[in-house]
């Protein structure tokens, strides 16, 4: 498999403290890649910088071979982002808030789609409802369906489970092994270790802005992870 | 600027406009804004015939420059709310096209307020303030200060004290603006624009928004990045 995202010697600064230092990784493609930490230990910041919504200081990214984010208009057809924010207008209605960005992203078939779409995450009977009215968690699985509407190859998640009960984490779960079966790269920070370890084939983990591990899941364990945090 | 840019101007002003239809939180926060100064000034100032003249257009301007600043700074913050501005920028669109969509829904709102305000004030001041002209005034004034005011309110949206910060930045840059529309306005509603000066000061205006306009979507792009 090739890398389709690297990260070579990412460093972010802001004017009160460096948020990434010396960051270098690689993402193959079709892979399912954690990315853990505690808070403040640069992961969203990470996240921020992959999908060319914040500048590096220093350092260099590259997805499917296009400078980041100097090249940006390229690859952001091929990128989603689900992030703990909603990124959805609360006075539109959850079909109105699909048909935006469906058609930011042109999107074919967009009726079609955004059915498909709002059945899968459980939200057909709602379409027309203004999604004010609606709870955290179906919110949450709406923005679900936002970041997979226009089909990206690359799925960036930032803490994807916040505001989730079971039964929705469980459908997103479901979604993101379809994902990944159907070809795509995933990159998901959570907070949640268990679950990171289980469905992911990668992790990374940031402590304090520095890289300080990268290897397979299967190499790593909730001891290792706790002593990262200890030191 | 191709179809698709317009495409992408049409579906953010679709969206601005949808959430305003229900919410009607911008139009209502900008009328009774721009109501209250009336009628304050109104009767605050004590002014004979020929003071209302002098007073009056600075009066509705000045008004509508506040209205619009209140409207603009909520628009942006709409947007920054659950960070769906940040989305909007993910996008495979333009930025400028973000840009054109929300100064044009900016400036419907603020023709809206205008209109009303206009309509208000010929009625308290008995003044003839319902001409064609006045209308073009109005329609230059909100085209020039929905450039300015989208990329301003773009730029402070992004600070702690945003709501203040908004009218420092945007006072002193809409003056050229507001002082070309209330020279033009003056010797319509004295009508005595015997050397036709209302013209020179339109044609100011036109100048203004062509500099306005073509410096905002220059910049946008440069304001959006962190």
């Amino acid at each position: 498999m090739s890398a389709i995202i690297q990260v070579e010697a990412l460093s972010k600064a802001y004017s009160y403290k460096l948020a990434l230092k010396q960051v270098s990784f690689e993402v193959e493609r079709q892979s399912f890649v954690g990315i853990l930490g505690h808070n403040g230990s640069g992961k969203s910041t990470l996240i921020k910088l992959l999908c060319g919504l914040s500048k590096p200081s220093q350092g260099r990214i590259t997805i499917g071979g296009w400078s980041i984010p100097q090249e940006l208009g390229a690859v952001r057809a091929q990128l989603g982002l689900v992030s703990h924010a909603l990124m959805l207008s609360p006075t539109l209605t959850a079909r109105e808030n699909l048909r935006f960005y469906g058609g930011l992203y042109a999107v074919p078939a967009l009726d079609e789609r955004m059915n498909d779409l709002l059945e899968t995450v459980g939200l057909a009977r709602f379409a027309d409802q203004p999604i004010k009215t609606f709870s955290r968690g179906m919110q949450q699985r709406l923005s679900i369906a936002r970041a997979f509407l226009h089909d990206p190859s690359i799925l960036l998640l930032d803490e994807p489970f916040t505001g989730l009960d079971q039964t929705a984490s469980k459908m997103l779960i479901n979604l993101l092994e379809q994902a990944q079966t159907q070809g795509r790269t995933i990159v998901m920070v959570t907070h949640q270790v268990e679950l990171a370890l289980q469905y992911c084939d990668r992790l990374l983990v940031l402590s304090r802005g520095q890289l300080q591990y990268s290897g397979q899941a299967t190499d790593f364990s909730l001891a290792q992870y706790e002593e990262i945090l200890r030191r | 600027m191709t179809p698709l840019f317009w495409r992408a101007c049409w579906l953010i002003f679709r969206k601005d406009w949808l959430q305003e239809q229900r919410s009607r939180e911008l139009i209502s926060l900008m009328t009774l804004f721009g109501l209250l100064s009336t009628l304050t000034f109104s009767f605050a100032l004590q002014l004979d015939r020929l003071s209302r003249v002098e007073s009056v257009s600075g009066i509705l301007w000045v008004t509508i420059l506040f209205a619009m600043i209140l409207g603009m700074d909520r628009s942006a913050g709409n947007d920054r709310e659950n960070e769906m501005f940040l989305a909007i920028l993910l996008s495979p669109i333009p930025r400028a096209a973000i840009f054109v969509g929300k100064s044009i829904a900016n400036a419907l709102f603020a023709l809206t307020i205008g209109g009303i305000l206009i309509g208000l004030m010929t009625f308290l001041y008995n003044l003839p303030l319902l001409q064609p002209m006045i209308f073009l005034i109005l329609l230059l004034l909100v085209i020039g200060l929905a450039s300015v005011g989208t990329l301003l309110a773009t730029m402070t949206v992004q600070t702690r004290s945003r709501s203040t910060l908004l009218p420092i930045v945007m006072l002193p840059t809409a003056l050229p603006l507001i002082l070309a529309a209330v020279s033009a306005t003056i010797p319509l509603i004295a009508q005595s624009d015997t050397n036709n000066v209302g013209a020179t000061w339109i044609q100011l205006m036109v100048v203004l928004d062509g500099v306005y306009f073509g410096l905002a979507v220059l910049l946008f792009d440069f304001v959006v990045e962190e």
